[in-house]
């Protein structure tokens, strides 16, 4: 039972951090269609603004956190500014080699600015001790850690729920990714809208990033690629597009993967594999996703 | 009006320029010195990578973003072929090879040649499934299969060494072999674009459904430009272990990282011509050494600038987004370097100037 | 029910038995039955949304009817795919022009032929309904590249379709890309292209779209000429009443994807469902 309540939270926990980054790629592909490659990488470049805000700057933990999330925020419509809206009208497949460029160029702009060698993200907590702390249920022992994050993961879905459902700026984004077009001729300024989806997505995905790195402390450049991909996996398991499709299908991963890798430890290395398989099933079964809509191509 | 040259013409050109071009290889293999050799081995190995995923993405279209994986099929085994019996025992110190592997011992083009083949088969089984899809979802399936392929690499201790990887490959890829593959590479490939079924493919590019109700098995061809595409990527891969001499499952240079090199080198070069494709792989080839230095220490206007580890691929990277928004035709954009059309342009040229 | 001009002696090549075709709630094409004779020329009219695309699309294969059954030159093909129906004979223009936009007016006739040689999962359906085999060799793919016994072929499939490309006036667009064609010499590739597949049966999709009424009346002369000189049958969507009315032996009328009525020129034009379904919605061309 112990064993069951520690792999349950962490599940919770990882499914939740993997929802925060998939919420992203759903919305991005719903108003755009384009996979947004880059998403992982914007991920990354928050964590090591949370690691600088904290680590050189000497700002608490939590202004570092707010730091950070606007910064991945900012981020995120400046790409779009930049690299995608010039392609708003090239083929699909231009953008997506684009996105790929840019996932590319934030790499390698993290290698040379902060550097190849991996940095452990505890250095922002003085305190180490708030790591340590535990809370038993039921006679298991689980980290505060995994508490604090599965509340702030459940806050920042509140805020994204509310914001797409009940203010006017998510009317206007559900609009766009019904039809860009006659949202358009009402009046909307689409180019900023898309903008600020960039902006929101990518605001989740770093915290998603930050709290991952409470967890997996080891911050490298190239932190964002697997982590992406298997949101990415997550979003599509879900529902490309639909959001509570992402916040599913990243919980669905997470308690797979954990699960997966608790009763079954002899296939620990393959762990990754196992998205990658969930993936290509999704994809030949039902490829709109547990909650997405199935679309008919017009002949 | 067409005005093309004579068939005897382009064949006789087309033979001097190979003489001239194996004359070339005679003199750098004599005269350069071990360093520039390297590279003008590996610029032929970039260019069987990108003339095999331009047959896949560029000709016919479909958004691969698996080719590392194929690579990588290739280059362990032919690594594990290569590699003396002794050599293997002694460097499979985690866990023991397989028996079956622990005894093969053959010869580069045997060894290149079964890379090739068992890469072919890969793509043909990971082409069932992911090529019935459309292209953002084939892209990231395709990334993913690669990923899995390295991740196999990684744990199946007996067959690949695991992280330790494979050393002392035998340096066998000489300049004669790499640019030797290439040609086959490029003739074959060629022969293929410039015949029916090289028509076809480039129907299923431009218009998939257009393409099946033209009587266009779309799937099947899409799956035999995958599989050819996927055995010169193997072979590539054998030439590239014998180049590096070691293969490392997590060196960035062997995963997603190596995709995205030889796409930047498709896109630069043209997305659908073959000389396209080699003329982006000799420039990035070129690129990136001559951006080595951007990674030493150098002189700027008299000031003295420290070298930043990564700005190389930094400004390769750049270059690529910026060629993707401005020009993303690239150099060649679909047409390709015949002694016709070289013609043709220099008529233009003289009748303008 | 029979038409009085109806050539009972002529076999029918297409049949399309009670077919019905529902995406999810919307039923586009509902209980439809029709037989299509040898040699007749075939009109499908009906007012916008009522299903006629459908039809075509469920003849081609592009989709699977989700009840009832069709057969062609008495073989079934309901659950057979798009290339291998235009294998065993049956072409087919688009309503919007899709044509292959970045290949030359040449490469698209050409890449029609391409079926002709490497076929082989519909070269055994036509074997088991007794029907000659058209594959010209084997071992295409390896020919093809080693060039061994192909340039022959070659040459073949270039003369035909210059040939083609003659008869339709468009030589002189050979060697240029399809998309820089004006857009009647579009449509023109289209056909040519769709004739190049060497079919039986001809399904034109909005041929006389766009098009005045001289280039209409061309268009006319042109496909009755084109059934005459390639012994085709020719099953057509028009909104242009002139094109109907004027080549059309019968007619067959959808509304709402049924059947609604069918019968000669004459007959439609004073049924009263017809002008009924027509009048009742707005729709150009009457």
């Amino acid at each position: 039972m112990t064993f069951f309540l520690q792999n349950f939270f962490n599940g919770i926990m990882l499914g939740g951090l993997y929802a925060l980054i998939a919420v992203g790629y759903s919305m991005v592909y719903g108003i755009l269609r384009l996979i947004n490659f880059a998403h992982g990488d914007v991920m990354m470049m928050g964590v090591y603004f949370a690691y600088y805000s904290a680590v050189v700057f000497s700002l608490n933990p939590i202004l570092s956190f707010t730091v950070a999330v606007l910064g991945a925020a900012a981020l995120g419509f400046l790409i779009d500014r930049v690299a995608y809206k010039p392609l708003r009208k090239a083929p699909r497949i231009s953008a997506l080699i684009t996105a790929i460029g840019v996932s590319f160029f934030l790499e390698n702009l993290a290698v040379v600015i902060f550097g190849a060698i991996p940095k452990s993200f505890l250095d922002v907590f003085k305190d180490k001790s708030i790591l340590e702390k535990t809370i038993t249920v039921a006679d298991a022992r689980i980290p505060l850690l995994t508490f604090l994050v599965i509340i702030v993961t459940f806050a920042m879905f509140s805020v994204l729920f509310f914001v797409v459902y009940k203010t006017k700026i998510g009317m206007a984004m559900r609009a766009i990714a019904a039809d860009i077009p006659t949202t358009s001729l009402m009046g909307v300024n689409v180019d900023n809208v898309i903008g600020f989806t960039f902006a929101l997505g990518s605001a989740l995905a770093a915290a998603g990033g930050i709290m991952w790195a409470m967890r997996f402390p080891n911050v490298h450049p190239y932190m964002g690629f697997v982590p992406g991909l298997k949101a990415f996996i997550a979003a599509v398991f879900g529902g490309i597009g639909s959001i509570s499709g992402a916040v599913l299908g990243g919980i669905l991963l997470g308690m797979i993967e954990i699960f997966l890798a608790a009763y079954f430890p002899s296939v620990m290395g393959y762990r990754d594999a196992f998205a990658f398989i969930i993936l290509i099933t999704v994809l030949l079964v039902k490829p709109s996703g547990l909650l997405g809509k199935k679309a008919i191509e017009k002949v | 009006m067409e005005r093309k040259l004579p068939k005897k013409l382009n064949f006789v050109l087309t033979l001097l320029f190979i003489l001239f071009v194996a004359f070339l290889l005679y003199l750098a293999n004599e005269k350069l010195d071990e360093y520039m050799l390297r590279v003008v081995r590996l610029i032929a190995i970039y260019g069987v990578m990108a003339v095999s995923l331009n047959l896949i993405n560029g000709i016919t279209g479909i958004f691969s973003l698996g080719h590392a994986g194929f690579i990588l099929v290739g280059a362990y085994t032919s690594a594990l072929l290569t590699l003396s019996p002794e050599q293997k025992m002694m460097s499979f110190i985690i866990e023991p090879i397989v028996p079956w592997l622990a005894n093969v011992h053959t010869d580069f083009l045997t060894a290149t040649l079964a890379g090739g083949a068992l890469s072919a088969l890969f793509a043909f089984l990971i082409g069932w499934p992911v090529l019935r899809l459309s292209g953002d979802y084939l892209a990231i399936a395709s990334l993913g299969f690669a990923e899995v392929i390295r991740i196999f690499a990684l744990n199946a201790i007996s067959i690949t060494n695991g992280p330790l990887g494979l050393k002392g490959i035998p340096e066998y890829s000489s300049i004669w072999w790499c640019y030797g593959w290439l040609f086959v590479t490029v003739i074959f490939v060629a022969s293929l674009v410039n015949s029916s079924y090289g028509r076809a493919l480039k129907a299923i590019r431009e218009d998939r459904v257009a393409a099946e109700v033209m009587g266009i098995n779309v799937f099947k061809h899409q799956l035999i430009s995958f599989v050819v595409g996927a055995f010169f990527a193997g072979v590539s891969g054998a030439l590239y272990a014998h180049w590096l001499t070691t293969i490392d499952p997590r060196a960035t240079t062997l995963g997603p990282m190596l995709t995205f090199y030889v796409l930047i080198m498709i896109v630069l070069g043209g997305l659908g011509s073959i000389s396209g494709s080699l003329i982006g792989a000799a420039l990035f080839a070129i690129l990136f050494e001559w951006l080595r230095d951007l990674e030493e220490p150098f002189v700027l206007f008299g000031m003295r600038v420290p070298g930043i580890k990564g700005m190389r691929t930094l400004v390769i990277s750049v270059i690529f987004i910026l060629v993707m928004i401005f020009w993303q035709r690239g150099i060649m954009g679909r047409e390709e370097l015949t002694w016709n059309n070289i013609y043709r342009w220099l008529k233009r040229r003289g009748e303008s100037g | 029910m029979t038409s009085p001009t109806l050539d009972l002696s002529k076999k029918p090549i297409l049949i399309l038995d009670r077919v019905t075709m529902q995406f999810g709630g919307l039923v586009a094409v509902d209980d439809f039955t029709a037989e299509i004779r040898q040699g007749e020329l075939v009109g499908l009219i009906g007012p916008n949304g009522a299903g006629k695309t459908t039809v075509f699309n469920l003849i081609t294969g592009i989709y699977h009817p989700t009840k009832g059954k069709i057969v062609f030159d008495g073989i079934d093909i309901t659950p057979l795919k798009p290339h291998q129906i235009t294998h065993l004979g049956i072409a087919r223009t688009f309503q919007n022009i899709r044509l292959f936009s970045d290949m030359t007016v040449l490469e698209n006739v050409l890449v029609a032929q391409h079926h002709k040689f490497t076929n082989p999962d519909a070269d055994r359906i036509l074997k088991i309904n007794g029907k000659s085999v058209k594959r010209m060799a084997n071992f295409w793919f390896w020919r093809s590249v080693l060039k061994v016994g192909y340039l022959k072929f070659e040459k073949e499939m270039v003369s035909k379709a210059k040939e083609l490309i003659e008869k339709l006036g468009l030589s002189k667009f050979m060697h240029e890309k399809a998309s820089a064609l004006p857009y009647g010499d579009q449509r023109k590739l289209e056909i040519a292209r769709a004739l190049a597949t060497d079919p039986k049966l001809l399904l034109l999709d909005e041929p006389a779209a766009g098009m005045n009424p001289k280039e209409t009346e061309d268009l006319m002369r042109f496909i009755e000429r084109v059934r005459e000189e390639f012994d085709l049958t020719i099953f057509l969507i028009e909104h242009d009443m002139k094109v109907v009315m004027g080549i059309c032996e019968r007619i067959i009328v959808m509304d709402y994807g049924r059947i609604i009525a069918e019968g000669t020129p004459k007959e439609i034009q004073n049924n009263p469902k017809v002008i009924e379904a027509y009048l009742g919605r707005e729709w150009e061309g009457v």
